[in-house]
């Protein structure tokens, strides 16, 4: 039918980007009130953030490191999400991949960096991805809500990481971290900057999923379940294995990006390093649609809202904790909107 | 209902009189792509059931969904009492007394009857007084026979019943104008007839019945006035006086169409090599499914095995167990003499067994995605190309396309499936199913919601599939589709086989017999 076809295409084109922006820019303007309400002046502020993060080399490599976790954290919701499964806990699955890559970069410092690298990175997405296990498994069992679980073991992990940090591996001068890692174990960066490796890692791992879903097999699978799980059952498509499978998949991409963190950004383990990366992956997810292209513009915007709060801070004179009054607006009106996509159809 | 006096139907009041309840001018309702009603006009009158028949796809269901405001109209205008009134919302419609009961019910399993209704009323207080609803719907009850225990959850209910609920809230809503669409799919034949029995209660009372249907021998049976859609636009409309089935067909068809549901002879006898074996299997019970108990049951290759039960006496699950969707706690199930009793659906379906489920939106389709790519999840691996990194839309398409054709549907296969009829989907199921030779074939229902024409290609396309040697497991609740397709028969009541027949040995009214339980203990021993 060539007519809904246009049509549906107009839509994609026209009002997906036009209603991503209507609802970022409703959600400054709260905020703009909120900033009022505090004495300040809403267009300075805004123009501080830009200019500070877009405006230089520096800033903009910033938003960069700010971005890249994101990347990795909001694919670990969008894809359990194509079957219908929410992954709230993307927090813990972080936590736990970053423990096992920093044993690999505590025990095995002596290995060259080539190899180090390679299975910190398989380690870490072991840890997410067995961090996952737990609530996919449950899940696929019908014993408990995959949205519960995850949640619940958000809390659990942070206190495993403490309890090795704090008990076993900090270093002689500190508690709550441990001793910095050797450069065999950091990411290499970018000459003068601190992006490092994970974005590129990040950016491709997103174009796979694109293409995963779209024309392989296993794609059309996955949008089966998530269209209708009966039915695929049905139909003969193992749905228990798909959503084991894909839980601990979305887990070692949040495994992937604590590795990311601790081998890149920080260069060593702290307890409680992760200020909830995991759950602002799932407010980008959510605010892209679990779309891969959405998930890179919304990080991105993401990014320069978190850059952008520690000038506000610095500057502006205001807590940053009022970044998170911003970010939950954003998710408060991105959950508000009307679902004007779907529409009746003739029965 | 103002005026509704209790008592007996004469033939008198079944003759509708005097000036329209409702009437529809000039109704023109467009979906992206289809045209679903051009220029509809129509008339209901005080005191007569006026059927709406049509093929699928005849837009029927949008016509009355425009009424009832569900759908909004694209042009036209609506009359209650001659007075022009706007129908935007089904708020509006139920405030000028029209009520809808839907194809798929809208009751709350887990809450009264009672609850039911009184959610639907309008302005209730903030604190209802239930059992002064109660006994209204027991006075109601009584007038109508709609005798439902207002107290009764409505998850224990049958679908019957069920049904009854949904016109006792539109009664005690003060609706004037009752429409029914496809009231008799989900009914079992005796159902059926008590249905009609209440609809002349109803409007011996002045009210007007609207049903939707498309099979004639209900409308002749049940209706005053008839009035036949095609594609989009009013074919015609006759008196039940002047109504014959030969009319009927023409004007629903356009064309002469001599004998729809006739299907080819039976094939040769069914060979004696078993494609299916149960024995004694047995499922658990959980939730709204029913225990199997014991069943025994072989399927030979090119033999039709026929179903026949009340629904919800445990056909679903027997499909189900052999799907493997329902694990076999007990006994054994064999395929071809391998034992499959724990193999999981997709091993069974690779093997060659196929499945039509009675409920296709549900249970087989998924609305998201296109008709074609709908063809292709049930044969993932055979349309994967390399190890699964692509699909061969190209073979998918192709394959489609001449199953369509074979069949003579005709589907649009770019079309996401949420936009399809509920006809349709059951032949874009039936594709599905039926066009990679399979070798055992579970339907439910295999016709259920489709018109004479797709049905007659439905159950031959089972036919040709029974010729080519697969073994078929037929489950209905039509006893003529039974009994015209079936080589054998087993009855099914409270999860077990009370019978076993041939179709030349037995006749409607003993397999009717056994499906009501009323001979079962005697059957169940052997």
């Amino acid at each position: 039918m060539p007519p809904t076809e246009r049509r549906s295409v107009r839509d994609r084109v026209l009002t997906g980007p036009l209603r991503h922006a209507a609802t970022m820019a409703t959600a400054f303007l709260l905020f703009g009130i909120i900033l009022l309400l505090a004495g300040r002046d809403p267009v300075q502020a805004y123009r501080d953030i830009l200019t500070s993060t877009l405006g230089s080399a520096y800033g903009l490599s910033e938003v960069a490191v700010t971005m890249t976790p994101l990347l990795l954290t909001a694919l670990a919701v969008a894809l359990p999400s194509r079957l219908g499964l929410i992954n709230v806990g993307g927090e813990g699955q972080l936590y736990m991949g970053a423990l096992l890559a920093s044993w690999a970069a505590l025990h095995l410092s002596q290995l060259p960096g080539w190899v180090l690298l390679p299975v910190m990175m398989v380690l870490g997405m072991v840890g997410g991805g067995l961090w996952a296990f737990i609530p996919g498994y449950l899940r696929a069992k019908g014993i408990v809500n995959e949205t519960i679980t995850t949640l619940l073991l958000n809390a659990v992990a942070p206190s495993i990481v403490s309890f090795f940090v704090f008990g076993f591996w900090h270093s002689p001068m500190d508690t709550n971290k441990t001793a910095n890692f050797v450069a065999a174990a950091r990411l290499p960066t970018l000459p003068g900057t601190r992006v490092d490796l994970s974005l590129v890692l990040g950016l491709g791992l997103l174009a796979l999923f694109w293409f995963v879903m779209k024309y392989t097999r296993w794609g059309l699978e996955m949008r089966s379940i998530g269209g209708n799980p009966w039915a695929s059952r049905r139909n003969g498509i193992p749905v228990a294995r798909y959503l084991v499978v894909v839980m601990c998949v979305a887990g070692a991409l949040a495994g992937l990006a604590g590795m990311a963190q601790v081998s890149g950004y920080y260069g060593v383990l702290l307890a409680n390093f992760s200020r909830g990366l995991g759950y602002m992956g799932f407010l980008v997810s959510w605010l892209a649609g679990g779309s891969p292209l959405g998930i890179v513009v919304t990080s991105f915007v993401v990014a320069v809202i978190l850059s952008g709060g520690n000038l506000l801070q610095l500057t502006g004179d205001v807590p940053y904790s009022i970044i998170n009054i911003l970010l939950a607006m954003t998710l408060f009106v991105v959950l508000a909107r009307p679902q004007l996509s779907r529409s009746r159809r003739p029965a | 209902m103002a005026a509704v006096q209790a008592g007996k139907p004469s033939e008198k009041s079944r003759s509708a009189t005097g000036s329209p309840l409702l009437s529809v001018k000039g109704l023109t309702k467009r979906f992206p792509g289809v045209l679903a009603n051009d220029d509809v006009s129509l008339e209901i009158f005080p005191g007569e059931v006026h059927a709406l028949l049509g093929e699928n796809g005849a837009g029927k269901s949008t016509l009355v969904k425009c009424v009832y405001g569900y759908y909004q109209r694209d042009a036209g205008q609506f009359l209650v009492d001659g007075v022009p009134v706007d129908l935007r919302t089904p708020e509006d419609a139920r405030r000028h007394h029209i009520g809808m009961v839907f194809q798929s019910l809208t009751l709350i399993p887990a809450l009264s009857v009672v609850e039911n209704v009184a959610l639907f009323l309008p302005d209730l207080p903030a604190l209802p007084d239930l059992s002064a609803i109660a006994r209204e719907i027991q006075t109601l009850g009584e007038r109508y026979r709609l005798q439902v225990d207002p107290w009764a959850q409505v998850q224990d209910l049958s679908i019957g019943q069920q049904q009854k609920v949904e016109l006792l809230k539109l009664l005690l809503a003060r609706a004037r104008v009752l429409i029914l669409d496809e009231p008799t799919r989900v009914l079992a034949p005796h159902e059926v007839e008590g249905l009609f029995e209440i609809l002349r209660h109803l409007v011996a009372d002045g009210l007007a019945v609207v049903f939707i249907t498309h099979k004639l021998a209900e409308v002749l049976q049940s209706a005053d006035r008839i009035t036949v859609m095609r594609r989009g636009r009013l074919a015609g409309q006759l008196l039940r006086a002047e109504a014959t089935h030969e009319k009927l067909i023409r004007l629903m068809f356009e064309k002469e169409v001599s004998s729809l549901s006739i299907v080819s002879p039976k094939a040769d006898t069914p060979s004696d090599r078993p494609v299916l074996e149960l024995r004694q299997a047995s499922t658990q019970a959980a939730g709204a499914t029913i225990g199997l108990e014991a069943i025994d049951l072989t399927i030979h290759a090119g033999e039709i095995v026929g179903v026949a039960g009340v629904s919800g006496n445990g056909q679903r699950e027997l499909g189900d167990l052999i799907l493997g969707e329902l694990r076999c706690v007990g006994g054994t199930k064999t395929l071809f003499g391998n034992d499959v009793t724990r193999a999981t659906i997709g091993e069974l379906r690779r093997r060659g067994v196929s499945f039509i489920p009675e409920d296709p939106l549900k249970m087989a389709a998924i609305p998201f995605l296109s008709v074609l790519e709908n063809m292709a999840v049930t044969r993932g691996d055979h349309y994967a190309r390399r190890a699964g990194l692509g699909m061969d839309w190209a073979a998918v398409q192709q394959d489609a396309e001449n199953a369509i054709q074979q069949l003579g549907f005709s589907l649009p296969l770019s079309a996401p499936a949420r936009s399809l009829s509920g006809g349709n989907l059951q032949r874009m199921v039936i594709v599905r199913e039926l066009s990679h030779d399979p070798q055992l074939i579970v339907a439910s229902y295999l016709t259920r919601g489709l018109d004479a024409q797709s049905t007659s290609a439905a159950q031959r396309a089972l036919l040709q599939a029974q010729q080519r040697g697969a073994g078929i497991l037929l489950i209905s609740e039509d006893l003529e589709e039974l009994f015209l397709l079936s080589d054998r028969l087993v009855v099914m009541y409270g999860g077990r086989i009370v019978g076993r027949f041939k179709p030349e040995e037995t006749d409607g009214y003993a397999v009717g017999r056994l499906m009501t339980g009323s001979q079962a203990e005697m059957h169940a021993a052997d």
